[in-house]
């Protein structure tokens, strides 16, 4: 395998591909939506508890491709316990690790999403790694509507 | 030189030489290329074919040496660029097999043909309580704009069934030709699966019950010798960009009598007779649906398509698609935990697949990286896809210069996807 495929296609993300966490429904959960990628009909629904301004409990189901599966269970993953803005700052940071050249990956702030900084270097596989996180976005602001990466 | 000389020259060409694959690559400049620092495999033929450097350079030469509008001018140039255009007419007339150049319409591709139908046919004949009549294996191009009829007039879309093959059930379709079906749209080849299917049969029983059908004729063009009289087909469509020729320009060949009937699709130059500001009287067939002034380019460079295509020997070629996809078929169905999805016996350039356990983007994904260019994903066919349980595909799509090399790259490819996902 080259070696951007192994980068892309780490064990960890092959890893949460095979056996996705929080992978479900939430039947307490206060907020919802769902993520649509047009481009490859990629479908996600997430599905938070939210008490007292922090991610309390989150789940998610869909279908999709290993590195938007894989995003998505790392995603709950790492803002369980979270406040609002800590996830939406999390957010950016995850997403300027996949969209900006020279970034680099921060295991502080990011820790073990910096596994998607592969990404990077397949710029039309950048939606797979963000579609959950635009979805958990429109679930914590309460958006109506499907949320899509464009 | 004129492009309207070079044009006659070309289709009055001698008898084709016998099929030979490594001759027909070298008229594909863009094949030599490598991708990723591997030789590209181009197995995405279905998307868009690639173009000969006769349909490469056509384009350059009109602009370089005839460019004009059409229909209009009195100079030199426009005479020449009209005479080249019309020059097209013709040679499309004998690629579909066509009676008369005014049942050939220049739409800018199989889609735009199909809503020109949808339109001017469908509108005056379709009421509500009357049904149009599609197939479970339909792109969306030949859904939509029925859909979008449907719902103006209060009609009903029904959809014949597939079997498990991806092959037409042909008492559903007959089912379901009932007095109310106001016509009946079928591919001729299913872009997602490859099944051709059996039109002739088809238009036979629509007919028994005065049931006009469009054929679309996207996938079958590039592959399939085509004769819209001995089908028997009410319209036909097909895309340029599909058989080699440039995007933007397609055909729609439709029975003069049918053509003559139907209003116009969009009003505009060219379509015309006169015009009042009280009254305007459209043009004859085929103006009277070919608005604005055309893509007269694209119609120049797709005459070049056509000159390319039947400039090779079509048994030889025909002979050299059929052993390649048996050989395609053969070799990735002897892979573990892959699956085709389409086995109609009826088949020809496409082969769509799923592995077990791997999403068809990450399929691609690792193909591109060994050169290998396939498509993934719903194929603008997603009932098809539902029909099937899978939300998506992933789909290698041939073409005549594709070889048994390039197959054993694919399965190479394939098999490192399944080393990844283990």
């Amino acid at each position: 395998m080259s070696s951007d495929l192994g980068d892309l296609y780490q064990e960890v993300i092959l890893d949460h591909n095979r056996t996705p966490r929080n992978f479900g429904g939430l039947p307490g959960a206060n907020r919802r939506a769902e993520g649509f990628n047009p481009l490859c009909g990629d479908r996600i629904t997430v599905q938070v508890d939210l008490e007292d301004d922090a991610v309390k409990e989150i789940r998610f189901e869909g279908s999709g491709c290993a590195i938007s599966k894989a995003s998505a269970s790392m995603m709950t993953e790492s803002v369980k316990g979270r406040t609002r803005a800590e996830a939406e700052a999390l957010f950016r940071e995850f997403h300027r690790l996949l969209t900006e050249d020279g970034a680099v990956a921060d295991p502080a702030t990011l820790g073990k999403l910096v596994v998607f900084s592969g990404v990077r270097e397949f710029p039309v596989r950048v939606k797979c790694a963000t579609l959950a996180w635009h979805t958990l976005r429109a679930a914590l602001r309460n958006e109506r509507g499907v949320a899509t990466t464009e | 030189m004129t492009v309207a000389r070079d044009l006659r020259a070309a289709s009055t060409r001698a008898t084709a030489a016998p099929f030979d694959v490594a001759a027909i690559r070298e008229d594909f400049p863009i094949l030599r290329q490598t991708v990723h620092g591997k030789p590209l495999v181009y197995l995405d033929n279905a998307a868009t074919a690639q173009k000969p450097r006769s349909v490469i350079d056509a384009i350059t030469r009109f602009y370089t040496m005839d460019n004009s509008n059409i229909h209009r001018g009195l100079h030199a140039l426009s005479e020449r660029a009209t005479a080249a255009y019309e020059d097209v007419r013709s040679k499309a007339r004998r690629f579909l097999g066509a009676a008369e150049e005014r049942e050939i319409i220049f739409v800018r591709g199989t889609t735009e043909a199909i809503n020109l139908v949808a339109h001017s046919y469908g509108r005056p004949h379709v009421g509500p309580g009357d049904e149009v009549l599609i197939t479970a294996m339909e792109h969306h191009s030949n859904i939509v704009p029925w859909q979008i009829l449907c719902e103006e007039k209060g009609a009903r879309l029904r959809i014949a069934a597939i079997d498990d093959d991806g092959a037409l059930l042909l008492d559903d379709l007959e089912r379901l030709l009932t007095p109310r079906t106001r016509i009946l749209a079928i591919p001729h080849v299913s872009n997602a699966l490859g099944t051709i299917n059996p039109v002739r049969r088809i238009v036979e029983m629509a007919h028994r019950r005065d049931v006009p059908v469009l054929v679309d004729g996207a996938q079958a063009a590039p592959h399939l010798p085509i004769d819209v009289r001995e089908l028997g087909c009410d319209f036909y469509a097909v895309s340029g960009h599909k058989m080699f020729g440039p995007t933007g320009i397609g055909l729609l060949y439709g029975r003069a009598d049918l053509l003559e009937a139907m209003p116009p699709y969009q009003g505009g130059g060219d379509m015309i007779a006169s015009v009042t500001f009280e009254k305007t009287t459209y043009n004859r067939l085929p103006h009277k649906f070919e608005a604005g002034t055309p893509h007269i380019a694209g119609v120049i460079d797709l005459g070049a398509a056509i000159d390319y295509l039947e400039g090779v020997d079509a048994a030889g070629r025909i002979a050299h698609e059929d052993g390649l996809l048996t050989y395609a078929t053969d070799t990735i169905a002897a892979l573990s935990r892959v699956r085709l999805v389409g086995t109609a016996k009826q088949k020809t350039s496409v082969l769509s697949f799923v592995i077990d356990g791997v999403h068809p983007h990450d399929i691609g994904t690792i193909l591109d990286r060994d050169g290998v260019a396939i498509r993934a994903g719903h194929h603008c066919a997603q009932p098809l896809m539902d029909r099937f349980g899978v939300p998506a595909t992933a789909r290698a799509s041939l073409a005549l210069y594709n070889t048994r090399g390039e197959i054993d790259a694919l399965a190479a490819g394939i098999r490192k996807v399944l080393q990844v996902f283990r």
